[in-house]
């Protein structure tokens, strides 16, 4: 096993760069903060692969158990309650801080170039130092407060990330939303974390989970017979800690904040809002798997069902879009809801986990191709200047590299054969036809809907119609160029990646157990899903490839699916209306004129009748000595009355 | 007829009265401290009346006088500074021409 030092040092290097850039990088580092971020980044990225390496090389073959190597007393109330500061390691954590630090180096690689001329070129790297710091420290965390702590740094760095931009409008409503929206559903997380950990006595994963799926624990007992509204304790905490998972994951109907939140940076996006932040929910879920999945299957019966949801709403309303950001994000929400029902499908240990194992295994391929997807976005966003689909076309002549990769990706997330996105799909595919057939049928059309979507995108910004030649955009600010090294040399890279990763054995390094799982391709059964997914390409091909007619028509025919789509369900207007009209007439309007009546108009009688008095009584203090010697007296012989007649 | 015990309580009585009468009428400082002075006179008397009439045995009353002596001399002497600065400073030991100090 590898030292506690190194493990420590993963998530601290990119502190360090945080403060060291968030400090003095305006000053001192004008130039150069984006290169010690980097460095730093690839440092921890070096470290995270071979901790990973010698976590599953050196473990006994075919069982990966939960280590604790460092576990830090932080904070002690008693004896009993203390939270600690600790490292985790088992698989999934493993697996994640890889993706983590591979993912965010990517990023900051390409920053270095997307960046470039920034008035807060430092400001920002710092920002990503913190998030990748707030995330690997989320990853890695050994109890369930400082998962939570975490979880908030990761909150708020994505906020101050998505609000980088921060003259512009449309960027703070946006930073402000998704601030709001996940701390609304972390509220739950807060709560949920209160019930399970009262429940078992502990913070900590390893006791927590021991307690809580033991039939002989007595705490088990205890908190099973305890019930509210019909759910026992234990089924109300671990939806509750599923609320702040689906709020992080935006799994609907708390998903309004991710398509907003791509007003942030595109390298942002790719980082936080496609590859690890909002995974973290389905990361969540899969720490506390045992918990959900053998004390409250109730829940995880929830959880599948919001991820199906999730999954279909947000593939249909990716099929409208016209931003290509706001499609990759609705795509994002649709591949999380995949990962999030594969849990919900899964069970505990042996064959009966293949969803858990496809789960993760989706969100490592699904990290790879869906930040290929937005920094290749990126590099045509800054070759357009323009989010809109309708300013693009015919790009694949100017952008050979940004083709290539971001078809690699668009097959990967379609599931065609053999890129990342066939094999981890598969799986979920699979475990969902053994324990659920409706979720099923919804996951094989959404899958479908996925392809279909993905390839608009792609016709409509490579293919379409002819792009303007170079020497016609000359008025614009031209670039004639895909963008330098750093932009192209992250996107083939990720490219590699999201080619060969579909060929890792992922069931035997990553299960629910901690055992490994033989994982099979079932050729048959992949058929179906392959064919609907080359349907929705070609049908794809056939409306985007050149410019046409059909898609009006195709959009005119269906005309009120279509707005509803497009209008994203009408869900925000639904929240503003709640918002608005009932919360704000019926709780936030009394409650102010409570405040303003009752609670101030107490405070201010009690200044206004003190005033009121004094300005009586001030007279009293004359300056005339002899009076106040009148007053004196008259006080001696009141009181000298008092004492000897009256008061015997 | 010898006096007794009443003849002096009554002259001290009388005494205080007459200090607090002039201390509230006068509007001369000095005369105030005067007044204030003939009130302490009069507290003596009653000790040493006290002390004679009561307790003979004993020495507490004539200590405590000999102590409200000293410290009536010591007063005395601030009160007069005290009157000095403020005949300085408005020209007048009138006590109702020093009547700044008000709400």
């Amino acid at each position: 096993m590898p030292d506690a030092t190194i493990i420590a040092l993963i998530p601290l290097l990119p502190l360090a760069g945080f403060v060291l850039l968030g400090l003095f990088g305006r000053k001192y580092f004008k130039n150069s903060s984006g290169i010690i971020g980097t460095v730093l980044i690839l440092i921890s990225t070096i470290l995270a692969l071979y901790t990973a390496y010698t976590y599953f090389t050196t473990a006994n073959v075919g069982f990966y158990p939960r280590l604790v190597p460092v576990n830090y007393t932080w904070l002690r109330f008693s004896e009993n309650l203390s939270i600690d500061m600790g490292i985790l390691q088992d698989s999934i954590s493993m697996m994640m801080i890889v993706v983590v630090t591979f993912i965010s180096l990517m990023v900051h690689i390409y920053s270095l170039g997307y960046m470039k001329g920034e008035e807060r070129f430092s400001t920002f790297f710092s920002f990503l130092s913190l998030f990748t710091f707030s995330m690997l420290g989320l990853v890695i965390s050994s109890n369930l407060f400082q998962i939570y702590i975490f979880w908030e740094l990761v909150g708020v760095s994505s906020f101050l990330l998505i609000g980088y931009h921060y003259k512009k409008p449309s960027a703070v409503a946006a930073c402000k939303k998704a601030f709001i929206v996940t701390r609304f559903a972390d509220l739950g997380f807060l709560i949920g974390i209160l019930i399970l950990s009262f429940s078992s006595g502990t913070l900590d994963f390893n006791t927590l989970i021991a307690t809580l799926t033991s039939p002989e624990s007595g705490q088990l007992k205890t908190a099973a017979a305890s019930t509210f509204l019909g759910a026992s304790a234990l089924t109300w905490g671990a939806a509750l800690v599923f609320i702040g998972g689906a709020g992080k994951s935006a799994m609907f109907p708390l998903h309004i904040w991710l398509p907003d939140a791509m007003e942030g940076p595109t390298p942002v996006s790719a980082l936080i809002h496609a590859a690890t932040m909002v995974v973290a929910g389905v990361f969540l879920v899969a720490r506390l798997f045992p918990v959900f999945s053998i004390t409250t299957p109730g829940v995880l019966e929830i959880v599948g069902w919001v991820g199906a949801i999730s999954a279909i709403l947000a593939a249909i309303m990716a099929c409208t879009q016209t931003d290509i950001k706001r499609v990759l994000a609705y795509s994002t929400m649709s591949q999380i809801g995949f990962m999030m029902f594969a849990l919900g499908v899964s069970k505990y240990g042996g064959e009966g986990g293949l969803g858990y194992t496809a789960s993760m295994f989706h969100l490592f391929t699904h990290a790879m191709f869906k930040a290929l997807l937005f920094l290749a976005a990126g590099a045509v966003i800054h070759y357009v200047h323009s989010n809109e689909m309708k300013d693009m076309g015919g790009l694949r002549k100017y952008l050979p590299i940004t083709h290539i990769t971001f078809l690699i990706a668009c097959l990967a997330i379609a599931g065609v054969p053999p890129f990342a996105g066939f094999f981890s799909k598969e799986e979920i595919l699979l475990a969902a036809s053994q324990n659920n057939t409706i979720i099923y049928w919804i996951a094989l059309i959404t899958s479908g809907l996925t392809a279909f979507y993905m390839f608009r995108l792609y016709f409509s910004i490579f293919w379409n119609k002819p792009a303007p030649s170079p020497l016609e955009r000359a008025g614009s600010e031209v670039h004639h160029h895909e963008g330098g090294f750093a932009i192209t040399l992250p996107l083939v890279l990720l490219g590699i990646g999201t080619a060969a990763a579909g060929f890792i054995p992922f069931g035997k390094f990553v299960s629910s157990d901690g055992r490994a799982l033989e994982s099979h391709l079932h050729l048959q059964f992949s058929i179906a899903p392959v064919a609907l997914g080359l349907l929705g390409i070609f049908t794809a091909m056939w409306l985007y490839k050149k410019q046409n007619e059909r898609p009006e028509k195709l959009a005119a025919s269906l005309n009120g699916l279509y707005t509803s789509a497009y209008n994203k369900f009408y869900i925000d207007e639904i929240y503003l209306f709640i918002a608005k009209k009932i919360v704000f007439n019926l709780i936030g309007r009394p409650a102010a004129w409570f405040d303003k009546n009752i609670v101030d108009g107490l405070v201010n009688l009690t200044g206004n009748s003190t005033t009121a008095i004094s300005e009586k009584i001030k007279k009293v203090q004359s300056g005339k000595v002899q009076q106040y010697a009148i007053y004196f007296l008259a006080g001696v012989i009141g009181l000298a009355i008092l004492f000897i007649y009256i008061w015997k | 007829m010898q006096p007794g015990l009443y003849h002096i309580l009554f002259i001290s009585a009388a005494l205080f009265f007459i200090g607090v009468y002039g201390f509230l009428t006068r509007r001369n400082l000095i005369t105030m401290l005067m007044s204030i002075e003939l009130i302490l006179n009069s507290v003596n008397l009653n000790f040493i009346a006290f002390n004679k009439y009561l307790w003979p045995g004993k020495m507490d009353g004539l200590f405590f006088t000999v102590f409200i002596i000293a410290i009536a001399a010591a007063e005395a002497a601030v009160a007069i500074a005290i009157i000095i600065n403020l005949y300085r400073s408005h020209n007048s030991i009138d006590v109702e021409n020093a009547e700044e100090l008000k709400y």
